[in-house]
């Protein structure tokens, strides 16, 4: 499989290599004021990229984690030069030292800039190794701490979510700032960022002194990061890897003092413990919030804000339901900490009732909080036990099914402690017809809802939405009820297969 | 074959009616019969992947056997699993625990599920945490916890709820020796008040120490059983096991690895 991902990785930067040099050749063909202004503006943000990437990344790949090495005796010189090479080795320093050495490409009018540009771009990709090398080696004792791996990997999604919306307001910027950009690379091209981008370009224009003087700002960069990389990979290589964190004595009891002290309750404060400490419910929880938002983002492009209340209150729904069918994977998400549960002799009624608790608690509040917001934004209080039916009716109906298909089923989650990024393999075509068995049958129990709240908001007549409201309450309740009732059933007969199925997967 | 019945009158703590699991095609428990008298402490020992997990997974309700029957205190495990459950308390080996929890949450929830009330269980995790000398890690999350401790966390939550079977899979493994000491007081006042520990392990010299009574297993079988001294017969244990499991290598060793 990873020499599948390699090809894909090549095959990827490739194509983004080709679009590059596509680009430089074209912009070649502009003077050289604006061929300069590009390169040093696209060569700053590749210098941050490379600043960036490798400390929010950190938990995906720790190949050559500094903290690797602590127990070999290599020579401090033969380390450093080894890791420099190595990191144009991969795909992503590859691409790199192509696509800066190849930014010769765009000064095939001016031979003289086009050999300079050769030599400094070797010097930019060298820096860009360098400089993400330091930046790994300084927050290697920091990115080795669970609290950092926890919050990075959530915050990273964050950006991804939201990069319809990101893109659409950059791209708006960027139009203001046209007239700007000339000044801001002028600026750039005085910082370490961008100097060794400008020389080429100061060549080109016969500025020889101004050429010379950028050069020794992007020398002195070099080594300014190599001095700052050697001192910090001195210290990581004689730190062990960040150890416990300070001790906190009794009396932090949490969720367990919210929830009665039952079987049930118990395994409630226990899953609602988690899914505010465990990055891999943590995510969930702050990626299901902000998809209303997407979809208000969406929705306004389209129909402009006329039908804001309506799609945040929509959006709410499938924010509620995508944390409610959670638990159809909790117990692989347990792994094999679910033997708690099969030794203490939990029943199924407790162990379903206290999971859907926690995540139906959860899913109901941030739905109903969208549904009562969209309606006061939209000004469309009259329809809001309309979306108020579907959001109960979706939150019952997916506890019910996803409490039965959770005693039935596990998956390969990712590991207790691992990034929720992480892609495990194994999920294979079985796993994901489960899944989509799974929403099919969430879209068939809630259609009564689903149906009289169209009618409701098309026709704009209240009544159908308090009907809605009255069927999502009692067929959402009744089919929780049968849900866990089936799940407790089969978790009383299966709880060792269960356990079974997730200790082959740890 | 009296020991082939079931239990009679007095039952023993635990008895095991030839137990069998096989994975695959490899046999990991093939039938064993073993009876555990109330009120023993009784060692299991073996090397590494002789079924002493397997066999403690199944006679504990955690692995459904392939064949044969389990009971504690004369209660069928695999027949009445809940009631079983509740005289017994578990310390499984290579298992993750709720670690996201702080160890007094996890004591607590493990007291909880048991359907112990709120105040026994609040009194209690005080006094486990206190006597496996956790007292400053209490607010601690488990996750952080060092080895030796994840262990005596586990040991607590095994047992908050006063079981009279205590089956203990490796529990000295990495724990420092002041921690060992104190826990092996605990296992040893608990034996005193009648109460039944089971511990598997691979260290022959502590098992000799501490427990009355022994099961050698290997390769899936139980290869002897009985009182320490019966099993051990004049030799120490250590000297006895290997006997009995083989295995030693009869070569003069790393010739190279010699210092003089």
């Amino acid at each position: 499989m990873q020499v599948v991902g390699l090809v894909i990785g090549g095959l990827y930067g490739l194509g983004i290599l080709a679009m590059v040099m596509v680009g430089l050749v074209a912009l070649g063909a502009q003077g050289p004021e604006a061929i300069g202004t590009v390169i040093v503006l696209a060569g700053s943000a590749l210098f941050l990229g490379w600043l960036i990437i490798p400390v929010v990344a950190s938990g995906l790949d720790m190949t050559l984690d500094p903290a690797r090495f602590t127990t070999y005796s290599i020579p401090m010189k033969s380390l450093l030069a080894g890791l420099a090479l190595s990191s144009f080795i991969g795909v992503p320093g590859a691409v790199t030292l192509l696509a800066t050495v190849g930014t010769a490409a765009a000064w095939w009018q001016h031979p003289l800039s086009a050999l300079v540009a050769v030599l400094c771009g070797a010097l930019a990709a060298l820096t860009c190794i360098v400089a993400s090398r330091a930046i790994t080696a300084a927050s290697a004792s920091l990115a080795s701490s669970r609290k950092f791996k926890d919050f990075s990997g959530m915050v990273l999604l964050v950006p991804l979510i939201l990069l319809g919306p990101i893109i659409t307001g950059v791209t708006a910027g960027i139009q203001d700032l046209q007239e700007y950009l000339p000044s801001l690379a002028n600026t750039l091209s005085w910082t370490p960022l961008g100097a060794v981008w400008a020389v080429p370009a100061e060549v080109a224009a016969g500025h020889w002194v101004l050429a010379g003087a950028k050069l020794v700002i992007a020398l002195a960069a070099v080594a300014a990061l190599t001095l700052i990389w050697k001192i910090c990979l001195a210290k990581a290589l004689v730190t062990p890897a960040y150890a416990g964190s300070s001790r906190r004595s009794a009396g932090h009891m949490g969720f367990f003092k919210l929830f009665a002290a039952t079987p049930t309750g118990a395994v409630a404060a226990r899953s609602m413990t988690y899914w505010f400490r465990d990055p891999r419910y943590g995510t969930g929880l702050i990626m299901a919030p902000l998809l209303p938002l997407v979809f208000v983002f969406a929705g306004s492009q389209a129909a402009g804000t006329g039908s804001l209340g309506i799609t945040l209150g929509l959006g709410g729904v499938l924010a509620a339901f995508l944390i409610v069918w959670s638990i159809s994977s909790d117990i692989s998400y347990d792994n094999t900490a679910f033997a708690l549960h099969l030794a203490a002799g939990v029943s199924g009624t407790a162990d379903r009732s206290g999971r859907a608790l926690a995540a139906g608690t959860l899913g109901l509040l941030l739905g109903v909080l969208y549904a009562v917001v969209g309606a006061g934004i939209g000004g469309s209080w009259a329809l809001l036990p309309a979306t108020l039916g579907l959001t109960i009716g979706v939150v019952g109906s997916a506890l019910g099914l996803a409490s039965v298909f959770s005693s039935r089923f596990t998956m390969n989650a990712p590991l207790p402690g691992d990034s929720p990024m992480k892609s495990r393999p194994g999920n294979n075509f079985p796993a994901m017809l489960v899944q989509l068995a799974g929403f099919a049958g969430v879209g068939v129990l809630i259609v009564p809802e689903l149906v009289l709240t169209i009618i409701a908001l098309a026709t704009h007549q209240p009544l159908f939405g308090w009907i809605s409201l009255a069927v999502g309450v009692v067929l959402g309740g009744a089919l929780l009820l049968a849900g866990i009732r089936m799940g407790a059933g089969q978790y009383n007969r299966r709880a060792p297969e269960l356990l079974l199925a997730v200790s082959a997967d740890r | 074959m009296s020991d082939r019945a079931a239990p009679g009158q007095r039952p023993p703590a635990l008895a095991i009616r030839g137990l069998a699991k096989r994975f695959g095609s490899k046999v990991a428990v093939n039938s064993i019969f073993l009876d555990v008298p109330a009120g023993s402490f009784y060692g299991l020992v073996g090397p590494n992947g002789a079924g002493k997990t397997t066999s403690l997974s199944m006679a504990t309700g955690l692995l459904r056997p392939d064949a044969g029957q389990v009971w504690v205190h004369g209660v069928d495990v695999w027949g009445s699993p809940l009631e079983a459950k509740r005289l017994m308390g578990l310390l499984p080996d290579g298992v993750r625990l709720f670690d996201r929890l702080t160890g007094e949450q996890l004591v607590t929830y493990a007291g909880l599920l048991r359907g112990m009330d709120k105040d026994t269980v609040a009194d209690r995790v005080k006094d486990l945490l206190a006597t496996l000398d956790l007292a400053k890690d209490a607010g601690t999350l488990v996750v952080d916890y060092s080895a030796g401790m994840t262990k005596k966390i586990a040991l607590a939550s095994a047992l908050i709820h006063a079981p009279r079977l205590l089956v203990l899979d490796e529990p000295f493994e990495s724990v420092d020796p002041v921690s060992a000491a104190n826990i092996k007081d605990i296992l040893n006042s608990y034996v005193e008040s009648g109460g039944t520990v089971i511990v598997s392990s691979h260290v022959m010299d502590l098992v000799q120490r501490m427990c009355d009574h022994v099961a050698v297993i290997a390769g899936g079988n139980v290869l002897a059983a009985g009182t320490v001294d019966e099993v051990r017969g004049g030799l120490s244990l250590e000297d006895k096991f290997v006997e009995l499991v083989g295995g030693r290598n009869q070569t003069a060793g790393l010739q190279w690895l010699r210092t003089s």
